[in-house]
């Protein structure tokens, strides 16, 4: 409708009594980095793993490209009986699982690095292209697509001499160092064929020189693949030069929004991050 | 090591099991014991193989082998049993009109077997796959279970011929039989895990939420590593009823699935060679122990342990040894090589050096 590629529109997140995402609403248009951040436990994760269909939200409603993919079940667990308005939406909402989000075309990494531990680098990488191959199990048991298996390889090789990692494309993915686990995730979720990154926390664990590295890195990604960036991001130095725009949460709350000099200047955001001098 | 010599190596390997498969066929009255145990192994290999796709590659941890195998096992004997000999096996109950006229040629059969145990996998993995780890490990095991009381019912005595079982099935024409049909299965199992199918089993396995979001769909691909475990365990059931020559449903009780899942253990869960050696190597010390059973005379003392039952006394302590030491069994997640051969022979004699250096610290680690 208006042609930003993300829409979160009111998403309400209830753990129980805990409230971890409280009326969000935000978008992402085509070609942005745009940061969320906020103070620990502020509920950016959570956002996020709603926005991926880990989590179906208590309320609200997420767009990718004007087409709703996260929604609140009309009736909860009964959603599959659902027989009142809209129920073709929602039935097609049901179905996109996880796997069916990713296949749209958004991709994430994850706050804890969560790579597929025991096995090589290309393997990791390689495993991300399965989604898209045409193949079924009987053709690809026989090599009757070799040509397909060629030609992911090919690209998974060509990605990673991108991201400086083919040296070490037969190393087990947990005995590479931090930096370069995070570099592997990003180079993972690339292969995804991605229009939107999602990242939860690139930096973390990053020292100063690596957080640099992996500013420009981001950037010149994001130029090559013509891609998006939704980004969660503690470390204040990249968020501030690399995001066009900034959204703040406490508490599960939106508290600021706008551009970096614009939320630096923020009051509100300052409290949170510091603290309220109380008057005696 | 250079590739060359690696394929010479495989291929005087393979000349050599031939060979010694077409010896004792030859000389099949003579060495029918031996035989009989490499059959057997043969068969408890494909079966081990097909249970490591599912526990050991996707992850899933499933105890319900010996139900697919039940059905593999009827299913070839049913229609496997010369139809002239059928009113004899059947004297009891009587036999279904419309089974009694249909004899098909073993490969059919088992054909037949593996799919009717993929069709009921598919059937079962749709609630139980649900589930996780050691729930699901339950959950297999009861509908093992199921299957194995249905087969025994008296309701299905006109085809199954209820808790008589069926005997009369006509034996192997020849040890490449069961061999021919383990290499084709296992040889299909190796290329299904090493395509982009078999990967996508692997990454469920390491981390089920990143396999999601690297868009693998987690119920599609555990319901087809169950359905396909499930074919080839059924196969397998199907060649151990032909090796038995006769079936009944307490042939399939839970601990055939135990059999299975120390032979994977064994051998290494993840490891497809590991599965293959550790099938031989079960199979066949379980009968070489066979003179802990006799009894033993020293200078004209009788040893009193040895008597019926120590056999298994001492299967059972040599398993707990090779577990202590190998702690991710035999092969671990590795496969075998003849890189991994040679390496061991030459750093054989300095693990020894080592071991002495260290004294009595060797067992820390």
């Amino acid at each position: 409708m208006n042609g930003n590629v993300l829409r979160v529109e009111n998403v309400t997140m209830q753990f129980g009594g805990v409230v971890a995402v409280d009326d969000l609403t935000l978008e992402v248009n085509k070609g942005e980095i745009v940061a969320l951040i906020g103070p620990n436990g502020a509920g950016k994760t959570t956002a996020f793993n709603v926005i991926t269909g880990v989590y179906a939200p208590t309320n609200g409603a997420v767009y990718f490209n004007d087409e709703l993919i996260v929604s609140n079940h009309p009736q909860g667990k009964m959603k599959q009986l659902y027989q009142g308005e809209n129920k073709e939406k929602f039935a097609a909402v049901m179905e996109k699982t996880p796997d069916k989000i990713t296949k749209l075309g958004i991709a994430r990494t994850f706050q804890n690095i969560r790579l597929f531990k025991n096995l090589t680098v290309f393997d990791n990488v390689l495993i991300a292209k399965h989604m898209r191959t045409k193949s079924n199990f009987l053709s690809a048991t026989y090599r009757f697509n070799f040509r397909e298996e060629a030609q992911m390889r090919k690209e998974v090789m060509d990605l990673l001499e991108m991201q400086n990692l083919a040296h070490l494309k037969n190393e087990i993915a947990s005995s590479l160092p931090y930096g370069q686990q995070r570099h592997l995730e990003i180079a993972r979720a690339l292969a995804t064929n991605p229009s939107l990154l999602l990242l939860d926390e690139p930096a973390a664990g990053m020292n100063p020189q690596e957080t640099i590295e992996l500013t420009s890195f981001i950037k010149k990604t994001k130029e090559e693949f013509n891609l998006t960036v939704f980004m969660i991001e503690h470390h204040m130095d990249l968020v501030m030069k690399i995001s066009d725009r900034i959204y703040v949460l406490d508490f599960g709350k939106q508290i600021a929004r706008g551009t970096p000099e614009q939320v630096q200047s923020n009051e509100r955001v300052i409290q949170a991050y510091l603290g309220v001098e109380e008057d005696a | 090591m250079k590739k060359s010599t690696k394929l010479l190596c495989s291929f005087i390997l393979i000349i050599a099991a031939v060979g010694l498969l077409y010896y004792l066929d030859n000389n099949h009255i003579k060495y029918l014991y031996a035989i009989s145990i490499l059959e057997r192994s043969a068969i408890f290999a494909i079966v081990a193989v097909s249970m490591n796709l599912l526990n050991g590659f996707t992850g899933l941890f499933s105890l319900g082998q010996a139900g697919f195998m039940a059905i593999g096992a009827y299913t070839v004997s049913v229609i496997t049993i010369p139809v002239g000999i059928r009113q004899s096996v059947y004297y009891a109950s009587g036999i279904n009109s419309f089974i009694a006229k249909i004899e098909l040629p073993l490969p059919l059969a088992l054909l037949l077997g593996g799919l009717f145990a993929a069709l009921v996998a598919a059937l079962i993995g749709i609630p139980v796959l649900r589930l996780k780890s050691d729930y699901l490990a339950i959950a297999t095991l009861g509908f093992s279970e199921i299957i194995r009381a249905l087969l025994a019912s008296p309701q299905l005595a006109k085809i199954t011929n209820g808790s008589y079982g069926l005997n009369k099935i006509p034996k192997y024409s020849s040890i490449f039989v069961p061999f021919g049909i383990a290499t084709i299965c296992i040889a299909t199992m190796v290329l299904l895990i090493r395509s982009s199918f078999g990967r996508a089993f692997l990454a469920i396995r390491e981390d089920e939420i990143a396999a999601e979001a690297m868009g693998i769909n987690l119920f599609k691909h555990k319901e087809l590593s169950f359905i396909i475990s499930s074919f080839f365990t059924g196969i397998g059931g199907g060649l151990l009823a032909v090796y038995m020559q006769s079936i009944d449903s307490s042939t399939f009780k839970i601990g055939i699935t135990y059999d299975i899942l120390l032979i994977v253990v064994l051998g290494g869960m993840g490891s497809v060679t590991g599965s293959v050696f550790a099938a031989f190597l079960v199979t066949a010390s379980r009968e070489w122990l066979r003179f802990f059973d006799d009894p033993l005379t020293i200078g004209g003392f009788q040893v009193p342990l040895f008597r019926a039952g120590f056999r298994m006394v001492v299967f059972s302590v040599l398993l707990m040894i090779v577990v202590l030491f190998y702690r991710q069994g035999i092969m671990g997640t590795r496969e075998f090589s003849w890189d991994g051969i040679f390496r061991f022979f030459v750093n054989l004699p300095k693990r020894f050096m080592k071991k002495k250096k260290a004294g009595g610290t060797a067992n820390e680690r």
